[in-house]
């Protein structure tokens, strides 16, 4: 018999490795290390203007770099250095270029040529414990948001109730319970029909009273799937909060992203400075509800502010100094649409921020209401310490622009809305900086991890290390021990290696220390197919079958037990993936898929060279 | 082939193996309720912060800079070189805690301290993961015990499971007597062992049944015999490699690495041990016979058809 694969097959496993190789490849070219700078407004436009002034700083400095040019968009800038010990130099360099207004940041600028990253290939990212930088964990206190959101439940309906002058006595009780004591059946009955009409989210019912005493009760819950709706808003608006905090900090890459029920994972590569980082995430709200000021009023009583979108007429206006209430009372704002038809943005206080609005608007009808958007951002100054070291100082201010100035029609309180204004989308940037001032729940720090850039450094030329070694340990073993099968085995192992860096690349998985790891344990257990099949093809010749039986039978036996065997595996690797985080998951992702390509490339990949080598010929005897 | 098979009689050495793993696994269970593990931060929760100074420094001095900053309770280690330092505080401390000693330290060494990392993990975050890593190994074993049992048979099942659960507890067994950090990674690594030895034990059982329904004449202890001595020498090699290059990875992947490594080799080694006379002897023990495995008779015959 010949043992012989279709043209089909072979055309196949070369596809494959042809993909394989193309999508590995852009791990070949490595990054430059370089600076990358974009403005702090969306509107700044970086033009050749600012690529001069860089480039000119650079050369001044002595800093050898190329390639300067801006995004075609304008977004953005980016300039390579050839070393990448200058990066923070020459970032320092940069900003002060540049001056305020303008985000700097360190970058690895990608060499990818451009037809590769036009097929959508290009080099696998790197975790944190790789290319150094911070990871913070956050926790959202959404039982916070969720007491917040009864207790304005809680004096809606002793205000309904007043209103209907149904009489009882309402308050909020333990675990979320809102309790209702009414002295006649029939007034309960009443406020149960009032709640349950008004407030449909609430599940309300009759309960009742204590042993001995006259009275008769009520209890209204929050139903499970609005508690799950006020915490993903809650969780989904500290997610908004936090990118634009982390827009700030002026990071290459950042990842925010939710993590399970109530907790936010944010990624900051390449960040130092972590006490920076956790004070610029963990500040509170910003926005101040302020009244405008009258014509007449003392200088010392106002104070005047621009306006961040400066469409029409003027500029700026002049608000009092008074705050009404601060952002930390808005509860929601949503953009919509008013009876006619008109985008208008519905804003939600808390109880105790609707009573303040309350008090203060009911005797200013007619006059306008501010609202003033609070950004925290720093300038840089430049000092000289004693030493005679040039120091890099940091002063933060709080820069407030007017987002809306609306007059007050009638006196507002927990819910109002601003109209008037002139599209949809006007609308929804405002609901969109009303809520990113805004703090739906409070959040804490559960979890950090800072690597040092060294230390990152380290980890890859120690795990790549490690892989070389293992890689050449198992090679020689193989070769030693079933010479002419053993080269084809190596061959097909480290096609198996140019294959999981493909697919990771290709998927985008992210590349951490374990995960480099797992790619050393691939090496060690992908030999295991061809272990399987070659012994078995050694039995079969020891039980005197001819060369090319032995190889048909060997492979085909082995098929089985190759594939229960690997399929468990897996089945344990996505396990892993499931439970695992961070860098386990990494890990998780690395073997399973060497489970996937080792089988690929074990089974098929080294039957085809055994094909080619033996199979269109008679054999006497095979080198095994 | 009509005369005798030559074999290794593994089995005759079953009550031996089965008394050694049982002294083993008690052993490894006294150790782990009594010594306890060496929880790592990710699960105790703390504050971990390793620098690295410009020149090496008496870990007395560290010591005593955090003292007198009011950090008592920090344990101040070496990591990997005298010149990488390793300071961990318990949990129940704030957040920045990591600058704050950093900052202390800088301020008081006269060489260069160079930040490596910081770690904090919240209480809550150690106690969650500590019960998910608990979850994921069980369910892994149930995962594993379903699929056996339906691509072999029951008496497989049980065998390679509890040859698993061995291979894990005697590996907490190591990590404890050893006193090694067992941290997140290391759960990893627990849970790859888990999927390494169950490979080998299923090639090992893959081959039993293939013997079971093939071979007339022999006893099932000697199919059992026989079976392992055909698969010896591919035990052997795939466990050969993949040892060379965890101690590749042990020797040379850097400390973050170490403690990963050194529970693949634990497990490895174990895992090897088990596939051979854990499982085996398990099926010698539940009285396994051809007859066992006359219903999937028709799935075998319909997957030999593959290539």
């Amino acid at each position: 018999m010949l043992n012989k694969y279709p043209l089909w097959k072979n055309l196949l496993i070369l596809a494959v490795l042809g993909i394989g190789l193309l999508y590995a490849s852009p791990n070949l070219y490595r990054p430059d290390p370089a600076v990358q700078v974009s403005g702090e407004s969306s509107g700044t436009q970086i033009s050749a203007r600012e690529i001069d002034k860089i480039t000119a700083a650079l050369t001044a400095a002595d800093i050898d770099h190329f390639g300067a040019e801006a995004d075609a968009t304008g977004k953005s800038g980016l300039v390579r250095l050839k070393h990448a010990d200058d990066q923070l130099h020459a970032q320092k360099l940069i900003q002060r270029a540049l001056g305020d207004g303008y985000v700097v940041a360190l970058n690895m600028a990608s060499n990818t040529p451009d037809w590769l990253n036009s097929l959508g290939a290009g080099a696998m990212k790197l975790g944190l414990d790789l290319s150094g930088g911070v990871h913070f964990l956050l926790e959202v206190d959404t039982d916070a948001a969720v007491a917040t959101r009864l207790e304005h439940y809680s004096t809606g309906i002793k205000k309904k109730l007043r209103e209907e002058r149904i009489r009882g006595f309402v308050r909020l009780g333990e675990q979320g319970i809102i309790r209702g004591k009414f002295s006649s059946e029939e007034n309960r009955d009443k406020a149960l029909s009032v709640i349950r009409k008004e407030y449909t989210e609430l599940t309300a019912q009759r309960v009742a009273a204590p042993a001995g005493e006259e009275a008769f009760y009520l209890e209204a819950l929050l139903s499970e799937a609005k508690r799950k709706e006020i915490e993903d808003y809650a969780v989904g608006q500290n997610l908004t909060t936090l990118r634009n905090r982390v827009n700030e900090l002026g990071v290459s890459e950042p990842l925010v992203q939710r993590q399970g029920r109530n907790r936010i994972v944010v990624e900051l590569p390449g960040i130092q400075d972590t006490a920076e980082a956790k004070r610029i995430l963990g500040k509170t709200a910003n926005l101040e509800f302020r009244l405008e000021a009258r014509y007449d009023a003392e200088p010392s009583d106002r104070e005047q502010f621009n306006f961040r979108n400066p469409g029409r007429g003027e500029p700026s206006a002049w608000l009092e100094r008074e705050v009404v209430i601060t952002g930390e009372r808005v509860a929601n704002a949503q953009a919509s649409f008013d009876e006619n038809g008109m985008p208008q943005v519905s804003i939600t206080l808390d109880s105790e921020g609707g009573a303040l609005m309350h008090r203060v608007t009911r005797h200013n009808i007619n006059r306008r209401l501010g609202v003033l958007f609070i950004e925290r951002k720093s300038r840089t100054r430049y000092e000289t310490n004693a030493a005679g070291e040039e120091q890099v100082v940091r002063v933060p201010y709080d820069e407030k622009k007017i987002i809306s100035l609306a007059t007050i029609r009638d006196a507002l309180g927990v819910q109002f809305r601003i109209t008037g204004l002139d599209a949809p989308g006007e609308a929804a940037e405002l609901a969109l900086l009303l809520r990113a001032g805004a703090l739906a729940a409070p959040i804490d720090f559960v979890e950090e991890r800072t690597v040092g850039p060294s230390l990152g450094a380290e980890n890859i030329s120690k795990g790549l290390l490690s892989v070389q070694i293992g890689l050449a340990a198992v090679a020689l073993f193989m070769l030693v021990y079933y010479r002419v099968f053993g080269i084809i085995a190596v061959v097909a192992l480290a096609f198996n290696i140019v294959l999981l860096v493909g697919a990771m690349s290709l998927l985008g998985a992210t590349l951490t220390l374990p995960g480099i790891a797992g790619i050393v344990l691939t090496v060690g257990m992908a030999v295991d197919a061809n272990v399987l099949i070659f012994s078995r093809i050694r039995e079969e010749i020891a039980d005197g079958a001819s060369p090319q039986h032995a190889i048909n039978a060997g492979y085909g036996r082995a098929f089985v037990t190759i594939m229960d065997a690997n399929i468990t595996t897996l089945l344990v690797a996505v396990i892993l993936y499931a439970v695992g985080t961070g860098p386990v998951r990494g890990f998780a992702v690395t073997l399973s898929l060497g489970i996937v390509t080792s089988m690929f490339t074990a089974i098929m990949g080294t039957r085809a060279i055994v094909n080619l080598i033996y199979g269109r010929r008679r054999v006497s005897k095979l080198a095994i | 082939m009509s005369e005798e098979k030559k074999f290794i009689r593994f089995m005759s050495a079953r009550k031996v193996a089965a008394a050694f793993s049982l002294a083993a696994v008690l052993a490894s269970i006294l150790l782990i309720a009594v010594k306890g593990l060496n929880f790592g931060l990710d699960f105790t929760g703390g504050t971990l912060i390793e620098v690295i100074y410009e020149e090496s420094v008496p870990l007395q001095e560290v010591r005593n800079t955090l003292e007198t900053n009011g950090f008592e309770s920090a344990i101040v280690v070496n990591f990997g070189s005298d010149t990488d330092v390793l300071v961990r505080l318990p949990q129940g401390l704030s957040p920045t805690l990591g600058e704050q000693v950093l900052s202390a330290l800088r301020a008081d060494s006269p060489y260069d301290v160079e930040l490596r990392r910081i770690e904090f993990v919240g209480p809550q975050v150690g106690e969650e993961l500590r019960e998910q890593g608990g979850l994921a190994v069980l369910l892994a074993l149930i995962v594993v015990l379903i699929y056996v049992a339906m691509r072999f048979q029951m008496k497989f099942a049980f065998g390679a499971v509890l040859a698993l659960a061995h291979d894990v507890v005697i590996t907490l067994g190591v990590f404890s007597l050893v006193g090694w950090d067992f941290d997140l990674t290391v759960l990893a690594a627990v849970l790859a062992v888990i999927g390494y030895s169950l490979n080998d034990s299923i090639v090992v059982a893959d081959r039993i049944r293939e013997n079971l329904r093939g071979m007339r004449g022999y006893a099932p202890v000697d199919i059992i015999n026989i079976s392992l001595t055909d698969t010896l020498g591919r035990t052997l090699v795939t466990s050969g490699t993949t040892l060379m290059v965890l101690a590749a990875l042990a020797l040379v992947g850097g400390e973050m690495i170490h403690s990963f490594a050194l529970a693949l080799l634990v497990g490895v080694g174990v895992g090897t041990y088990s596939s051979v006379f854990i499982v085996a002897s398990l099926l010698v023990a539940m009285k396994i016979s051809p007859e066992d495995l006359m219903v999937p008779e028709k799935e075998g015959a319909e997957l030999d058809e593959l290539p």
